[in-house]
């Protein structure tokens, strides 16, 4: 597999060999077949509508060739027949009155109104194509950005897209990339790929299978994954490996199911998990409960971890983190005796501004612990697709690629995906520095609603572009707000695809059943474009075509081959450092420059930053703004999922909005009456940068009074389109301000500090987003008056000072040459 | 459909659903999967999950009531159709903590005596 960027590094976000056999999962019927009066076909399910698993479903279709069921498929070992609401729920969403159906444009000067003109595909892909060609003509193609929504099925297709039109500039609106990204990254640079909890996920025989061995305790870590789902990971494998006798540690703020099934629950101070982490390998270490024979001959910097750690004794932890420090003790305890123990991580580690150093943190203790590529440990997944490196990053030039956002100021923008830092492509979209961008291309990305921080900024970012095109299922904020042409995108049962995503990779299809209004799938839309704009990148006839190269660059399947046999299992074997096979050069170890799990980086070293892992207080937090403790008592958290709605989907969805009605904010009894608030009130809930409007439910499940709770990526898609569906009212982003981490990863979308008080007619909106210079002023960039935040700002623009000073020297020392 | 009077009339029991509720994390998979099975309106389905309360049972312990219960009602029909062509009631098969299972009334009965936490719903045809 191609390695681009610094030599030396794997920084393609995986290395595992495909060594030793395909195993394929016996059918019973063709993935095609008849049953009472309808049409059923078999395959697999990946968003939109949204989900980050890849489940077996059967689609059901009636004579006319209409979507009536979506069932799930007892033979795939993924989901064993099982599937959540949104799945089973998949037709209403397909046949939805409010589907984008055909393509539209709209004038420029009537962004924000409601003036939609229907248009052919022809006549869009036109448009489309000779308005970016022209703007890579007159400016470059580093002027036009490519940006998805949350990871689904068009990571792999956009960044071919966006490399092979030539720009450099790839992005999530994601503040600091908090999603994934982090830990991918962070794990690509000290430990050569990313690693996953092992639920057997790898085999098609799945628990029964010989090699595999249940782990004795899953430490869930900031994540609920019985409804989120995420990162290729099935939620109820958690329940299916309690059922065998795993126990789990839970690591959250709040009282769940889960933390009530779980052996010890540690109700967590948002934002402190890397502060938790270092508690436990201060246990860890100090009391010798470490895999001595795995440290030695397989890690690096042990020693260093060993004195940096000494620094968070658990006392210290417990008052950082809200723990008890006799819960933590035993925590760490338990982490260490279990054989094997494994982790199941999400958002939250990455939703911490600092998320490289908790991700160190956190991946060490099962490292040092000896549960790295074992059963039941945590695995490097195999892939046929690296979907963490993109696909095609060879296509775009390599001067243009030097251009990319944010790359100069954060060298480990390098691992992992290849990203534009999305913070500063934020500010450079306001500012056009280092220069202007004139448009963007939005692929299934809601960003006003739901990724972007300091939502206002963006807005004004997005208005300032000539041109901005999106891609999507329905009419959102973001399109009614900003787009000048809206092309409708398929749902997974209107086309054909592949399930090459995040976690341990299959080999299977997605297939088309049905077809609604004119609605293309994201594949077939890129691969139209694509040809327009490099059709050399683009030599498919069809989509077929192109996911036959993707699997046939890596097995001996083609899409037809996978249709019929898939699920298809990819070889894997446990301990591949002993084997080589993690390494792209076949040696054993692990894919660092050491050949070891690097708990001290020496890439981190190398690139100015601290190699340890450790923790730093949230901005704004009880701690560092203590004196914004008085008018903002509250520590506010955002963003669970709930179980029928994925991120800002499903909203206009009737099925699922019944089961999740409303934008609220959850606090306990107490809390509630102190601010003298009953169920059911709207509320505001403000800190320093902005406000957003919350349905007040008390409930016990917030035990700690000082700790409430908000949903996320709300507007109301009966709401008035001209408003903007209510997002700038509804949006909990509009309270956060969008600083990355000092390595460009991780942002503080999980803690703030904030005040409750209620919504009043006189006071019942945050009125329109600002255009122009007004509406671009930077949340990020602006120190409120307090010595903590100004630190950040401080921070940040020294990077821009100190970039600015190499360049002028690099080009100084290049003239004298 | 069944008339109101047909849905209410003592007739007996043949099958029986058994939940080991202790697994029931609440996801709601059964109503959903009840709902497109049957075509039934927004918010109605042949099984509806119940809250079972949630508190500590000691004031800041660690240890909580806290769980759900699947309940079918008069609505559900067993997925008579469905099983003609082999299959597991759409609940059962769809039931992502796999914490319900479907049979005659008897070998239901048998099992329910395995452990606590099962509750079994007699049903009829």
């Amino acid at each position: 597999m191609a390695d681009h960027g610094v030599e030396g590094y794997n920084n393609s976000g995986v290395s595992t060999q495909l060594v030793g056999d395909f195993l394929e999962v016996p059918h019973e019927r063709p993935w095609r077949y008849e049953e009472d009066g309808l049409t059923v076909t078999r395959g697999s399910a990946w968003s939109g509508p949204g989900c980050h698993d890849g489940c077996g479903v059967l689609l059901y279709t009636d004579k006319d060739g209409k979507l009536v069921k979506c069932e799930g498929d007892p033979e795939n070992p993924y989901n064993r027949g099982r599937l959540c609401v949104r799945c089973l729920d998949v037709p209403e969403v397909t046949y939805h009155k409010d589907r984008l159906l055909y393509p539209m444009k709209r004038d420029p000067k009537d962004r924000g109104k409601d003036k939609w003109e229907r248009i052919s595909w022809e006549e869009a892909i036109d448009l489309v194509a000779d308005t970016f060609l022209e703007i890579k003509e007159k400016y470059g193609a580093e002027s036009v950005v490519f940006g998805q929504g949350t990871g689904r099925d068009i990571a792999a297709y956009i960044t071919r897209l966006c490399w092979s039109f030539g720009s450099p500039n790839y992005v999530l609106f994601l503040s600091g990339c908090a999603c994934y990204l982090p830990r991918v990254a962070g794990m690509a640079a000290t430990a050569g790929s990313f690693w996953v909890a092992d639920c057997s996920q790898q085999f098609p025989d799945r628990y029964d299978n010989p090699q595999y061995k249940v782990p004795e305790t899953m430490f869930i870590w900031g994540n609920y994954p019985l409804r989120a789902n995420s990162d290729g990971f099935y939620g109820h494998w958690v329940v299916d490996l309690m059922k065998r006798g795993m126990e789990v540690v839970m690591i959250d703020p709040k009282v769940t199911w889960l933390s009530t099934h779980s052996k010890i629950h540690l109700a967590i101070r948002p934002g402190t998990d890397a502060a938790l982490a270092l508690g436990f390998l201060n246990v860890i270490i100090n009391e010798d409960l470490y895999d001595h024979d795995f440290v030695d001959k397989w890690t690096y910097g042990f020693d260093q971890l060993k004195e940096r750690v000494q620094d968070y004794p658990p006392a210290k932890v417990a008052e950082i983190t809200w723990i008890p420090e006799e819960k933590i003790v035993a925590a760490a305890r338990l982490l260490a005796s279990s054989k094997p123990a494994t982790m199941q991580w999400g958002v939250a580690v990455d939703m911490t501004k600092e998320a490289l150093p908790a991700s160190q943190a956190i991946a060490a203790c099962f490292q040092i612990t000896g549960n790295v590529d074992v059963p039941g440990g945590i695995i490097a997944p195999p892939e046929i697709l690296n979907y963490a490196g993109g696909w095609g990053r060879e296509l775009c030039p390599e001067e243009t690629w030097k251009k990319r956002i944010g790359l100069d100021m954060y060298p480990l923008l390098n691992f992992g995906f290849q990203i534009a830092q999305p913070d500063e492509l934020r500010h450079t979209m306001v500012t056009g520095e280092p220069y202007k961008i004139h448009a963007t291309w939005l692929q299934q990305n809601n960003t006003l609603s739901c990724m972007s921080a300091d939502p206002q900024e963006t807005y004004a970012g997005l208005m300032n572009c000539d041109f901005n095109v999106s891609v999507d299922l329905f009419m959102t904020p973001t399109i009614m707000a900003t787009s000048d042409v809206v092309l409708p995108a398929a749902t997974f049962p209107e086309r054909n695809g592949l399930r090459l995503g995040d976690g341990v990779q299959r080999g299977e299809v997605i297939n088309k059943v049905c077809q609604v209004g004119e609605c293309k799938s994201d594949m077939e839309i890129n691969l139209l474009l694509g040809k327009r704009f490099n059709p050399e990148a683009w030599p498919w006839e069809n989509v077929d075509e192109m996911f036959s190269a993707m699997l046939e660059a890596q097995t001996p399947f083609s899409f037809d081959d996978v249709r019929e046999k898939g699920p298809i299992y990819l070889p894997f074997s446990y301990k591949r450092y002993e084997t080589g096979r993690l390494r792209a050069d076949g040696q054993p170890g692990f894919g660092t420059p050491t050949g070891r799990i690097e708990l001290y980086s020496t890439f981190y070293d190398n690139a100015g930053m601290d190699p340890l892992p450790y923790f730093e207080e949230p901005v704004p937090g009880p701690n560092s703004t203590p004196e914004l403790l008085e008018e903002y008592p509250l520590v506010l958290t955002t963003g669970a999922r709930p179980w029928s709605l994925f991120h800002s989907e499903h909203r206009q969805v009737e099925r699922m909005r019944n089961l999740k009605k409303e934008a609220n904010v959850y606090m306990n009894a107490a809390t509630a009456s102190k601010y003298g608030l009953v169920e059911g009130d709207w509320v505001w809930v403000e800190n320093v940068y902005g406000r957003c409007k919350s349905k007040v439910v008390v409930t016990n499940i917030y035990q700690d009074p000082r700790v409430i709770a908000c949903d996320h990526a709300w507007w109301h898609p009966e709401g008035d389109p001209e408003k903007l569906f209510d997002t700038h009212d509804l949006n909990v982003n509009n309270l956060l301000p969008g600083i990355p981490g000092k390595a460009g990863f991780g942002s503080n979308y999980k803690t703030t500090l904030v005040k409750l008080y209620k919504v009043t007619p006189e006071d019942g909106t945050n009125g329109p987003f600002k255009g122009g210079e007004e509406g671009g002023k930077s949340q990020a960039l602006d120190g409120k008056g307090v010595a903590a935040i100004q630190d950040l700002v401080d921070q940040r623009n020294q990077l821009v000072e100190d970039v600015k000073a190499i360049k002028e020297a690099m080009a100084e020392a290049a003239r004298q040459a | 459909m069944q008339t109101p009077t047909e849905l209410n009339a003592r007739t007996e029991a043949k099958f029986g659903m058994l939940v080991d509720y202790q697994w029931c994390t609440g996801c709601h998979s059964c109503e959903i999967a009840c709902q497109m099975e049957h075509g039934m309106p927004v918010g109605q389905s042949g099984i509806l999950v119940h809250d079972m309360g949630h508190w500590p049972l000691e004031e800041g312990g660690d240890e909580w009531q806290f769980g759900y219960l699947p309940v079918p009602n008069s609505v559900c029909d067993t997925c008579a159709h469905r099983r003609s062509l082999g299959k597991m009631p759409t609940c059962v098969q769809h039931c992502q903590a796999q914490c319900i299972e479907f049979g005659p009334i008897d070998e239901m009965a048998q099992k329910a005596k395995a452990h606590k936490d099962y509750v079994l719903f007699a049903l009829g045809a």
